[in-house]
């Protein structure tokens, strides 16, 4: 299990998506994953070894970079493409059991199943809430876990077993800051780019309504 | 996921390129991706660990290091790369688009639609014009800009192209003025000269594919406004037998090109 299984997901939701939604795609694939996996990986590899305190007390370096990285930067960045990937699934479960229900049965029952239309077109609104919702829970937890997005050089730490406040270092930290507002860029592009799709649905459906109802009554 | 997959969204514009598009794409893989794969990423694996300094004050190489270094090269090159290739999803999503509406005349049974079938849409092959012709030459613009904006990045973070061998630093925790020594100073020179000849050739070969596109526009335009009557047929042979031969060229260029991603 890789990364490849995220792509091959991602690859098989291209097939029901509208246009935003492909362009989506394509900048997770390209800003998001390519660019952890070329760089952002390599940045983070050794962290916890670079990581330097101005003290020789056993113990202290090691509790001190787990006072400041709860959760380190890399791993956060992980889960989020996971996570964020994870909604497009309910859209390809709804047409699967579209497609499971007309077989079974004789007539047939969709326009299409893979039409956005319907019930698939609320889990289509459903996984844009979704997708939308985690990346910004995200970047508040981003925020809030780091006070910013602002990687400092170096970190005051007293707690035991340090003697008293010893200055540690971090390594390559504007290296990490620069992929970290990458990372957020290309956050808020896709936030951007669910909302434009969300509110483009809505309005292309609710025209739709009007006109069918105009239709109706001039009938 | 990885360099390989990129290769896989490109060779899908590679059937729509130019001949000279095709170049730019060949050296991309094989001079730019598969070096820093190959070679370069081995070249720079050790730089923070080798970087040593002259002094045993903790904290004073890391800073030193951050200060000398704030984006290695490589990730800059990987970064590059990484928004040189993007363009070219434009001129994907615009042929993927035209597709779309091919296949949309098909199935409701257009007269005007020439294909025999689904595949036949699947296969072909658009010529660079009308529309695509000007997303193409916008992807060539943008891929252009950012090769210089790199390049000039990476001049003025570095003060020219070339690694020193020591660097005297003296950014707090550091005592005093310390030197310290980079890892393999003159193979990072070596790679990164050569890097930046490649981009050079690639904004030369970009250069010289938009001169050719524009050069065919007014040609194209002042046939049209000076013999109404042209010949189509004859025009459209010469150049499937073109297409023909590039497609040769490409595939056995690609073929070369697949055995390195894994």
């Amino acid at each position: 299990m890789s990364w490849r299984f995220l792509r091959d997901l991602l690859s098989g939701v291209n097939k029901y998506s509208t246009g935003i939604g492909r362009i989506w795609i394509a900048v997770v694939f390209i800003f998001h994953l390519l660019v952890y996996i070329a760089a952002a990986e390599n940045i983070w590899r050794y962290e916890h070894d670079e990581f330097e305190c101005n003290i020789k007390q056993p113990g202290c370096e090691n509790v001190c970079f787990d006072h400041f990285f709860p959760v380190s930067h890399i791993r956060l960045w992980a889960l989020q493409l996971i996570m964020v990937s994870t909604p497009s699934l309910l859209v390809v479960f709804h047409v699967a059991y579209r497609e499971n229900r007309e077989k079974h049965q004789t007539q047939k029952l969709y326009r299409s199943p893979r039409k956005i239309d319907g019930g698939l077109l609320c889990t289509y609104f459903i996984s844009l809430i979704l997708k939308a919702g985690l990346e910004i829970v995200f970047l508040v937890l981003f925020y809030k876990l780091y006070d910013g997005f602002k990687v400092p050089r170096l970190v005051k730490c007293d707690i035991r077993p340090c003697p008293n406040t010893v200055d540690c270092y971090i390594s390559k930290p504007t290296e990490k800051m620069i992929f970290l507002c990458f990372l957020v860029a290309t956050s808020c592009l896709c936030i951007a780019l669910n909302l434009s799709e969300l509110s483009h649905l809505i309005f292309k459906y609710s025209i739709k309504c009007n006109l069918k109802r105009y239709i109706e009554k001039r009938q | 996921m990885d360099w390989g997959a990129l290769h896989t969204i490109l060779g899908g514009v590679n059937k729509h390129s130019t001949s000279i598009g095709k170049i730019w794409l060949t050296v991309l893989f094989i001079f730019r991706i598969m070096i820093l794969v190959v070679a370069a990423e081995r070249v720079w694996g050790d730089e923070q660990d080798d970087f040593v300094c002259n002094t045993l004050q903790p904290g004073c190489r890391n800073v030193c290091y951050d200060h000398f270094f704030p984006i290695s090269h490589i990730r800059l090159w990987a970064l590059q790369l990484i928004f040189v290739s993007t363009p070219a999803l434009l001129v994907a999503m615009h042929v993927a688009y035209r597709r779309h509406e091919k296949k949309r005349q098909f199935r409701k049974g257009d007269q005007k639609c020439e294909y025999k079938d689904i595949e036949e849409i699947r296969r072909q092959r658009f010529r660079i014009e009308g529309s695509l012709w000007w997303t193409y030459t916008s992807s060539i613009f943008f891929r252009l800009i950012f090769e210089a904006v790199f390049m000039y990045a990476f001049y003025f973070m570095y003060d020219g192209f070339r690694m020193p061998r020591l660097m005297k630093c003296n950014a707090w925790p550091c005592p005093n003025t310390v030197d310290c020594f980079v890892s393999r100073p003159t193979e990072k020179t070596v790679f990164t000269i050569f890097m930046i000849a490649v981009s050079s050739i690639c904004m030369i070969l970009n250069v010289a594919e938009l001169c050719y596109l524009l050069t065919k526009f007014f040609l194209r335009r002042s046939k049209k406004a000076g013999n109404p009557k042209h010949q189509p047929n004859h025009e459209n042979k010469e150049e499937t037998k073109q297409n023909e031969m590039n497609e040769l060229i490409s595939d056995s260029c690609q073929n070369t090109v697949i055995g390195f991603s894994s």
